[in-house]
């Protein structure tokens, strides 16, 4: 079994709210800096610079798992986790469709750069991504899983966007793998906050917006870094496990 | 004022089959579109305006026990949001306005 520290949820330029350095190169030499092995890059409804991420990590012994951070029609931000890039393509095809035609305001809501894997400009990004889609929770769960994601509902405990505070408690019919929580508490005083949480496993991520947040408290022991390991490990079968470490 | 009267004059449409809306008084209104929010502060009886069709609205009003929810901008709840609203004796009630249309029509008619 294999040991794994892991940030499932990084930002790269795409995302307006993210810093200009948070380029693949950067990422990656940030990341392993860090201590780190695996993480996802997640972009807000938005996934163009994954592959480039993952280019970029080619042979430096860290895995990009290609995802997307994508925002419900309730304001609700959930992680969607691929195996593949191409079910992150197919996914995002899906988000094209659901979200407004707006266009971005970079001077309000920050630039959206498409990036190559050594962090050069391809394109701006001119729609406007700091937004909801308007799919439901329910339909991010159904239809993500559908196309085989891992969908964890992002930062639940955050005051903005955080499925808690927006939905108010967590619903069984989900049937979630696992929530993640804030940098801000630990895995119990999130569950004596939120009793519905208690039920499932919780992990936590950086919510990655500048190189320094990488957070790595998260680890995983699992044969290899894929989703189906990640999968079991947090179920705790076949020897797979996963916690969360408190500084 | 009773919910039969709020019903006619601003133009709602129930999506539930209501309790009788004559014999319901609302306390007084709250607007909110964030759950914890409306959990710390709307009160018992309380009609809560919010563009939310989410399915927890239901396990919020029968928890708080208000009056009635006023969906706005006519967002949608799932069969399964009203098949559990009805189960709950939650009522529904659906309108193209805003939530500050709808806000500022029930205090202009005394809802305060």
């Amino acid at each position: 079994m294999n040991h794994y520290r892991a940030d499932l949820h990084v930002h790269s330029v795409l995302s307006p709210c993210a810093e200009v350095e948070m380029i693949p190169p950067l990422i990656v030499q940030a990341a392993l800096e860090h201590g780190l092995n695996l993480i996802a890059i997640t972009d807000r409804n938005a996934s163009e610079n994954a592959a480039a991420v993952l280019q970029a990590a080619a042979g430096s012994g860290l895995t990009v798992l290609p995802g997307m951070e994508t925002q419900s029609r309730e304001d609700v931000h959930l992680l969607c986790l691929f195996e593949t890039l191409e079910a992150l393509q197919a996914w995002q095809q899906q988000i094209n469709q659901a979200l407004p035609c707006l266009p971005n305001r970079p001077e309000y809501f920050g630039e959206q750069f498409v990036v190559d894997s050594s962090g050069e400009f391809i394109r701006r990004e001119e729609r406007l991504l700091l937004t909801a889609t308007r799919f439901s929770v329910e339909e991010i769960f159904e239809q993500a899983s559908a196309l085989g994601g891992l969908v964890i509902p992002a930062h639940v405990d955050r005051p903005a966007n955080g499925l808690l505070t927006t939905l108010g408690v967590v619903s069984p019919a989900w049937q979630a793998a696992a929530f993640e929580i804030s940098r801000h508490l630990s895995p119990d005083q999130a569950r004596r906050r939120f009793p519905s949480l208690q039920p499932y496993p919780l992990i936590q991520n950086g919510d990655v917006h500048s190189l320094e947040q990488f957070l790595g408290s998260l680890w995983f022991e699992m044969e290899h870094p894929t989703l189906k390991e990640i999968r079991l490990a947090l179920q705790g079968a076949d020897e797979r496990r996963f916690g969360v470490n408190i500084p | 004022m009773t919910l039969e009267e709020i019903i006619t004059r601003l133009g709602l449409t129930p999506l539930t089959s209501p309790r009788p809306a004559a014999s319901i008084v609302p306390s007084a209104g709250y607007a909110s579109d964030l759950f914890s929010c409306v959990m710390a502060g709307a009160q018992h009886g309380n009609l809560w305006i919010t563009l939310q069709a989410h399915a927890n609205i239901i396990a919020i009003a029968a928890l708080l026990e208000l009056s009635a929810i006023i969906i706005t901008e006519n967002a949608q709840p799932d069969a399964a949001t009203l098949q559990k609203a009805s189960e709950q004796g939650v009522t529904l009630l659906s309108t193209r306005l805003s939530n500050y249309e709808i806000a500022g029509r029930l205090w202009e008619m005394g809802l305060r």
